[in-house]
This record gives C-alpha cells, sequence and structure tokens, in this order.
C-alpha cells in the first residue's frame, strides 16, 4: 500500500477561482472545516483574466432593470435550452452577492450618485455588469482571496492557527475523487512541487474547476483549462450535460501569432466599439437573426443614438449576444473580407476621444500596445473568434449544486452545466460563480454535517490505484531505446498540440459531420498514444509530468464536445452545424448526457482506442408557467415546440 | 519579417544548487520571452519548471529575471533585444529557489496575512455603500496589483538583506495597508486600529528609503513609492511626531 499523507476536513474544494472561494467562504461560515485545493498560487485563477463586469440587475443606472428582465436575456441568450430554475435563482441573487462583496473590501467603479456603476454588455436589455474598469475579474477574485484571509484571521484569533477552519492547498492537483460506495469520500491528488501524494478524507466535495479551452489551439484560457473537474467527475460517476456547447468569443487578439487568442473585451463594444470588414462596412447589420430582429437596430445613426439616448432607440447589434457575433465574423472572413491577419477590425479609436479610451479601456490599451504594437486610440484592432467558455459540464440540481448521481459530489462556475443553456451571456459569468459557489458551499456544508456522525471511509485499493495511475508517465522510459511492445513513448507536448489542432480543426466553431467523426477517430488514436506518454526527470516540479496527467482529462472532455456535437443535428447557440443549419424547435428540450462508458475506468484499460463516452438523451423539465408568461406569445413561439405551447 | 535562432541561458537546478544552462532556440515574430521557455520545453527540456497562467499579463504568476531585471515572461517581447544578444533567464533572487525557474514566493502570502483585513462600517448595509468615484480612485489604482511580487523581489531592503525579512512586508504589503486607510468606508479606526501607525511600527515601513525601484518594476504601472508609500510616510510621522497634528485630525472627524 503506498503510504500517503491523509488529512481530514468536512468539505473539499476542488478549484480556487471565483466559484471555489465564494463556496469555501460559504462552507466555512456555515461552521465546516474547509480545505480549498487550486493547481496554481492562491489568487491567481482564471477568474482574473473576466474583464467586462458581473451581470445582477441592481438597476442602478436604468431604474426599469429587475430580475425577470435579468432572467428573460438569460433565457434568449442561451436560446432557451439553460435549466430555467439555475437563470431564475442566477437573476434574483446576483445583485445580493454583488453588494456583499462590497462588504468584504471591494470597490467598484461608482455613478455619479456613489452607487456601483453599470455598463452595456451583449445581450442585456439594460446597463447591467458591475465593472472595475477592464479588470473586474481581478477585483472579484482579490476581494474573495481577501475574505479567506479576514476569516483565518478571525480563525488565528480564536484558535492560534489560521489554518484550523479554513486551508488552501494551492500548487496542488487532484487526479481523482474517491468513494465509499456511492457516496463521495475524499480526494486523491499530488504537490506541484515535491510531487508528493496526498488523500483529503472528506464526506462533501465541490467541483470549481473551471472549463476545457485548452484542448483548443486558439483560445483565451489560461493553462489550468485542461477540463480537470469535467473528468473528475465524470470518473466518479457523474454524467455530463450538454457538452456539445461550447463558446467562441468573438473577439480575441489574432496578431502576432504567440498572442492569437487572447481575449479583447466584450466592452471595447459595450462602450461603442464598432465592427468592420475590409470595405469598412459595418456589417453586423447584415446577421441579426429573426428571433432578435425587434430588438436591435435597423441603421447605423439608430444605433449610435441608442448609447446616449435607450429608451428610444434600439441597441447595435455589434452588441448581440457572442455567438452571433462569432458566426459573423467567422464569415466575413471566409468570404473573403477579412483583416490583413485573418480576422476583422474592432474600431474604438474613432468613436471615443483617446482619454476616455484609456480610462474606462486601460488593460486593453496596455495589452494591444505591449503585445502588438498597436495603439487602439489611433487604430483598428484585428480580432477574430477564439475558445472561451463551457456551457456544458456536470449535471446538477439548480438548488443545492449537487451533482447528480453522486451523494457528497457538488459543482459550481462553468464546470457545472445548465445555468447557460446553449450560450452564456458576457457578464453572467462572474455572477454564476457567486450565486452557485455560494449555494454549492452552502449545501456541501449542509450534506457534511449531517455526515459527522458516520464519515465515508477512504479505500485503500481506491488510492493504490490512483497512486499507480498518477505515475505511470514515468514507467515509459523502460527499455533500451524506449520501445516496448505497442510503440515508443510520446511527448505529452506534442500530443497536446494535436489535440489542440483537432479540436480546432474538427470540433471548432462551425461543424461538419465528417470532420466531427475523424476527430473522434483522431482522439482514439491520441488517447493510445496517450498511454505511452512518457516524462523524463523526477517528481519534483515537473511541467512535463503534469501535462502528462492533465492529457487523460483533456481526452475525455474533447470526446464528450465531439460526441455531442455530431448527436445534435440542429444550430443553436455554442454549437453550428453547416450540415443542419437552423435551430429546431424539437432540439429544444433535449438534454444530451455523457456518461463513462461501462468499464471504461480502468486505468489499465488494455484497449485505450475505444470509445470512453456514453451519449444519452433526456427531456428537460417543462419551463414553469409563471416563468414563461414573462415572455411574450409572439416570441416563444420561435423557441418552443408546439406540444410545449399548448402546456 | 524573419525567424531566427536566439541564444539562452536558464538557470536550472534546486535548492541544492545550480547553474545556468546554455540553449539555441528558435524565435518567431511577435513572440514574448514565455513563449521561448515554452518551446524549450516542448523540445529541449521537458522538465524545465517556470510557473505560468494567462499569458496575458493579468494573473501576475510568470514572475523571473531577464538579463538580472525583474519582469513577467509573458510581458517582455523578443523585439526588445538585439538578435545577437545573449538572454539570461534567472528566478527570482529574493525568494528561496525550488526548482529552475520557479521560486518559494510564501513570504508574501505570510505577509498578506499580518494586514488586518477591511473593516466593514457598522449600520451600513449590503447595497447601501455610497462611494464618489473620486475618492474611491486612489485604492483603486492600488487594487490594480496583480500580485507578481517583482516590487517584493527587486526591494533592496530584503532583497540583499534576509534578516529585514521578518520586520518588513514589502512594498505590496505596504501598499495594502495604505490601500485600506484610504477606503472611503473602511471602519478600522473606529475599531481602535490605526493604519498609518501599524505601517510604520509592525509593518516596517522605516525601511523604505523611497528608491523607487519598485515603482519601476511594476507591470501596471502603479506609482507604489508616490501614490502610496510616500504620502503614508508623511502621514505616519505627522502622527507619530506631532500631536497636535493627531489632535486636528479626531477633532475634525467629528
Amino acid at each position: 500500500m503506498s503510504v500517503v499523507d491523509r488529512q481530514e476536513w468536512d468539505v473539499v474544494v476542488v478549484g480556487a477561482g471565483g466559484a471555489g472561494l465564494r463556496a469555501a467562504i460559504e462552507a466555512r461560515e456555515r461552521g465546516a472545516r474547509t480545505a480549498v485545493i487550486c493547481k496554481s498560487l492562491f489568487g491567481k485563477a482564471h477568474t482574473v483574466m473576466a474583464e467586462g463586469g458581473i451581470a445582477a440587475a441592481m438597476g442602478n443606472v436604468n431604474a426599469g432593470d429587475n430580475w425577470q428582465v435579468h432572467f428573460r436575456d438569460t433565457m434568449r441568450g442561451g436560446k432557451f435550452l439553460n435549466q430555467w430554475r439555475m437563470a431564475e435563482l442566477h437573476a434574483q441573487e446576483a445583485p445580493q452577492r454583488v453588494w456583499e462583496l462590497e462588504t468584504w473590501g471591494a470597490l467598484f467603479d461608482r455613478t455619479k450618485d456613489g452607487r456601483i456603476s453599470q455598463r452595456n454588455f451583449g445581450g442585456h436589455e439594460y446597463p447591467r455588469l458591475a465593472h472595475v474598469g477592464d479588470r473586474t475579474g481581478l477585483e472579484l477574485i482579490r476581494t474573495l482571496q481577501q475574505k479567506i484571509v479576514s476569516l483565518q484571521q478571525e480563525d488565528h484569533r480564536e484558535t492560534g492557527d489560521y489554518e484550523s477552519r479554513l486551508k488552501v492547498f494551492q500548487e496542488c492537483t487532484v487526479t481523482r475523487v474517491l468513494k465509499d460506495g456511492e457516496k463521495v469520500s475524499g480526494v486523491f491528488g499530488y504537490e506541484r512541487e515535491t510531487g508528493r501524494f496526498f488523500v483529503l478524507e472528506a464526506p462533501a466535495v465541490v467541483i470549481a474547476t473551471g472549463g476545457i479551452g485548452k484542448s483548443f489551439k486558439v483560445t483565451s484560457n489560461s493553462w489550468e483549462y485542461t477540463g480537470d473537474g469535467h473528468a473528475l467527475a465524470l470518473l466518479a460517476g457523474a454524467p455530463l450535460l450538454n457538452m456539445e456547447f461550447v463558446q467562441f468569443h468573438p473577439t480575441g487578439m489574432v496578431w502576432p501569432p504567440s498572442v492569437k487568442g487572447i481575449l479583447v473585451t466584450e466592452s471595447v463594444r459595450g462602450d461603442g466599439g464598432v465592427l468592420r470588414n475590409s470595405e469598412g462596412k459595418r456589417f453586423m447589420f447584415d446577421y441579426v437573426p429573426d428571433v432578435f430582429k425587434e430588438k436591435y437596430a435597423e441603421s447605423e445613426e439608430e444605433g449610435d443614438r441608442w448609447y446616449d439616448d435607450p429608451d428610444h432607440n434600439r441597441r447595435p447589434p455589434e452588441l448581440l449576444p457572442r455567438d452571433e457575433v462569432a458566426r459573423a465574423i467567422n464569415a466575413e472572413v471566409q468570404a473573403g473580407r477579412g483583416s490583413p491577419h485573418g480576422g476583422v477590425f474592432l474600431d474604438v479609436s474613432t468613436r471615443m476621444p483617446a482619454e476616455v479610451i484609456k480610462r474606462r479601456l486601460p488593460s486593453m490599451y496596455h495589452q494591444f500596445k505591449e503585445l502588438a504594437d498597436v495603439d487602439i486610440t489611433a487604430e483598428a484592432m484585428e480580432v477574430g473568434p477564439t475558445c472561451h467558455y463551457v456551457m456544458g459540464g456536470i449535471a446538477v440540481d439548480s438548488d443545492s449544486a449537487a451533482a447528480r448521481g453522486v451523494p457528497g459530489l457538488f459543482a459550481a462556475g462553468e464546470v457545472a452545466g445548465g445555468m447557460h443553456g446553449s450560450n452564456r451571456l458576457g457578464g453572467n459569468s462572474l455572477s454564476d460563480l457567486l450565486v452557485f459557489g455560494r449555494r454549492a458551499g452552502w449545501h456541501a456544508a449542509e450534506y457534511a454535517g449531517a455526515a459527522r456522525g458516520e464519515r465515508p471511509r477512504v479505500d485503500d485499493v481506491q488510492v493504490d490505484t490512483a497512486a499507480a495511475e498518477a505515475l505511470r508517465p514515468f514507467s515509459t522510459e523502460s527499455g533500451e531505446n524506449g520501445e516496448d511492445a505497442e510503440g515508443p513513448p510520446e511527448n505529452p507536448y506534442t500530443l497536446h498540440q494535436e489535440l489542440q489542432q483537432t479540436m480546432n480543426d474538427l470540433v471548432g466553431i462551425i461543424r461538419r459531420e465528417h470532420e466531427m467523426r475523424r476527430a473522434l477517430d483522431k482522439l482514439a488514436e491520441l488517447r493510445a498514444r496517450a498511454a505511452r506518454a512518457g516524462v523524463e526527470g523526477h517528481r519534483q516540479f515537473n511541467p512535463g509530468w503534469h501535462l502528462a496527467l492533465d492529457l487523460r482529462n483533456m481526452l475525455l472532455v474533447s470526446e464528450c464536445v465531439a460526441r455531442a456535437a455530431l448527436e445534435r443535428t440542429e444550430s443553436r447557440g455554442g454549437h453550428t452545424r453547416e450540415d443542419h443549419a437552423g435551430m429546431d424547435r424539437a432540439w429544444r428540450n433535449v438534454n444530451l448526457l455523457c456518461a463513462l462508458a461501462d468499464g471504461a475506468d480502468a486505468p489499465a484499460d488494455g484497449d485505450a482506442a475505444r470509445g470512453r463516452i456514453a451519449l444519452t438523451r433526456e427531456t428537460t423539465e417543462p419551463i414553469r408557467p409563471d416563468l414563461l408568461a414573462l415572455f411574450d406569445k409572439e416570441e416563444l413561439v420561435k423557441y418552443l415546440a408546439e406540444g410545449e405551447l399548448y402546456e | 519579417m524573419s525567424s531566427y535562432e536566439a541564444r539562452f541561458k536558464v538557470w536550472r537546478g534546486d535548492v541544492q544548487g545550480g547553474g545556468l544552462e546554455d540553449f539555441e532556440v528558435e524565435v518567431n515574430d511577435g513572440e514574448v520571452v514565455l513563449d521561448i521557455i515554452h518551446r524549450l520545453q516542448a523540445t529541449q527540456a521537458p522538465d524545465l519548471a517556470v510557473r505560468w497562467n494567462c499569458k496575458a499579463g493579468k494573473c501576475g504568476s510568470c514572475s523571473a529575471e531577464i538579463n538580472g531585471r525583474p519582469r513577467l515572461l509573458c510581458m517582455t517581447r523578443m523585439s526588445v533585444f538585439d538578435r545577437d544578444e545573449t538572454i539570461t533567464v534567472t528566478p527570482l533572487r529574493t525568494f528561496p529557489v525550488i526548482r529552475d525557474l520557479v521560486t518559494d514566493v510564501g513570504f508574501n502570502y505570510t505577509k498578506a496575512r499580518q494586514v488586518p483585513a477591511f473593516v466593514p462600517p457598522e449600520g451600513v448595509g449590503p447595497g447601501e455603500y455610497r462611494m464618489m468615484q473620486e475618492d474611491v480612485d486612489r485604492s483603486q489604482e492600488f487594487r490594480k496589483c496583480i500580485e507578481c511580487f517583482l516590487c517584493q523581489d527587486v526591494c533592496h531592503v530584503v532583497r540583499d538583506h534576509e534578516e529585514n525579512k521578518q520586520a518588513f512586508a514589502g512594498p505590496r504589503f505596504l501598499m495594502r495597508v495604505a490601500e485600506l486607510d484610504m477606503h472611503p468606508l473602511d471602519a478600522a479606526e473606529e475599531t481602535g486600529l490605526d493604519r498609518k501607525r501599524t505601517a510604520q511600527d509592525e509593518h516596517g515601513l522605516g525601511y523604505c528609503n523611497i528608491t523607487k525601484c519598485c515603482t519601476e518594476v511594476c507591470p501596471e504601472g502603479i506609482k507604489i513609492t508616490d501614490n502610496a508609500l510616500i504620502p503614508m510616510k508623511e502621514r505616519a510621522v505627522d502622527r507619530k511626531y506631532d500631536p497636535l497634528v493627531w489632535l486636528g485630525s479626531k477633532i475634525r472627524r467629528r
């Protein structure tokens, strides 16, 4: 049996971004001894990269805003596939979650009367995003981080130990959720610094690991986004929901190549930036889909008037939901009207004085100046779509954030599915983290409290198996030339690059059946080769080893995305099929669930090429009538099938 | 524009010791130093340890020293160097090395815990906070900090004087004290906590002799010395030596 350091906690939170930290704060405040595990240093999580703001219907700038309007916008943005109860809770609770941040020290930009300022964003009817310039995510993560420290200071005063009730295990990676029968019993992981293994025993585990973007070549996501939480849940027996929906943010940098994919915030458009093609045309006016026709300006003049007089004009189509804008940019480039480096032009320089640009978009000014030698106050930016967010994720109960089928497992934030339906609105992510992070922490603490009498036991066999799985990449070096019967050892970096290229080219923004089939074949090949991924050196801070282990997760979630995308024969939100171009109302109430195929969890699986994911369909719960009543009948007809409308 | 081969020296080793290792490596148009480190990992040194995250200058993970100057690897473009120049990349000198370019930055997390948190004003509930933009501007400047710890690394008070680490919080955390002190609604004083005094007495503000090295290396362009440290020094001095100023401030608050 492996000798592994073991500790007991009540709640273990995997991930220390917005959702994880908010969950940890809640669990600790409700009396649970809480551990947080994160791959990076504390305070570096991907949440810092969120720029635009936190959507919450506080009504500070336009008093007409309220949760019902926010709910409507969210459902429209997600093309009515959203788990509607989540969208409801989110819209109702977001303002409280933002205000609470102020009591923890957050400093948002202010309105003239001293309240939290709110800005316009794509798909939001009113100015709704609480923000700090274009670095809102940093403010969010720092505020939560400092709240955690303040709780630790309280604990220190009481117990003499900062970490007696709330501890952050930084630079650690979890590779397995452990179970006692059906129930969660803890997690297995390793310290990146030393390579040592450890087990945290806990009845409740909250997964808050974010997204999957590192499976794609052009992405705005950081290295951490390897789909760890999605894979941990799958391997623990919890299904993933609607994994075909991947958001390509319309505006990523396209040049120089080394920064391709880095995000250009939607605030650029929210504050007045416009998109033009190589002919100088504001092409978005040609791409307003039928379902949104009444809500968007028909002329440039009307769109321009809207910024000053939103009550009597309609918003410019640059502020359509992200999926629409990304597809439009893609189409312009395909039609040969792109910019020199394969994007389109995003211009603020002719729309605002230089001083205003520098004040409202300081990071964007800095980013283009430093990385691309472009002065955005004087010239247009070149932008194009970049893989940004996964709407799909762990299937959860709307109210409690509990994962389906695995008692003790919870999920919140990007890793959880349902909330955003087929497409997320900008600004709804940070609010999602706070609303459902808190709910996950709350219910995990409650669950752990109830389990206090009979804590689930950690099974030594599972620990040994997990340790063997984690050490496997070191054993492929055996043999004189590193060759064994199955083939030569593989370089994990090469495998990762091939995976990214495959997903980018074959399961990207526009999808076709034959390409997705090729992607599945390629994934099978990569799976077989990944079983031979080998690493040099030792276990101490070895990035090659870390990547070799992360590959398992990326390959699993990539297969989920490809299989679900192949199955859904329509286009909706973040899933666009060239061979099934329209939105099909018959698919409106269909969820696709990915689960681990029978017997696919054996780490020593001899047949690595075999598909590991089984797909099932389920019908979604009908939308509650009082929520449906928030929409006009004429609008619902565009989304809902006949049968649904009757009820 | 074209690719070329650059010469790199990268420090490799661990707590036992180590040294500079030579590499020749391809460089393409528009690349930053972090791209080159990644290329070394992918092609020549798969176990080369480096911290990084966002690769967009927003998270402050990839701090190291390039030709002896503390910088973010992801925001240092190769075009700032001559093509025939040898580029030397070493770990942050002020912190103990763990492996290769990765250092133990635990010092900073220890110091962060020693700064008392924001104290919410009593009787003002969530949603009732009112603050004017001009009153939050200054603290917002300090909250731009991405905690890359380059200022902590470059500060000579601790860079060459391990013994000062106990008493000195470093620019980042003195700035944190200033940020809270300038927060329009922080109620520390009402609870008997004088942040300015603690900056001097508990966080070692007196060690700083305003050489502005911290400001120079800050990738966010925060004027740490001018806007955070000097104003605190002035007011700490006022408080410490001038009872009239202290009394006056008490009376004016009423």
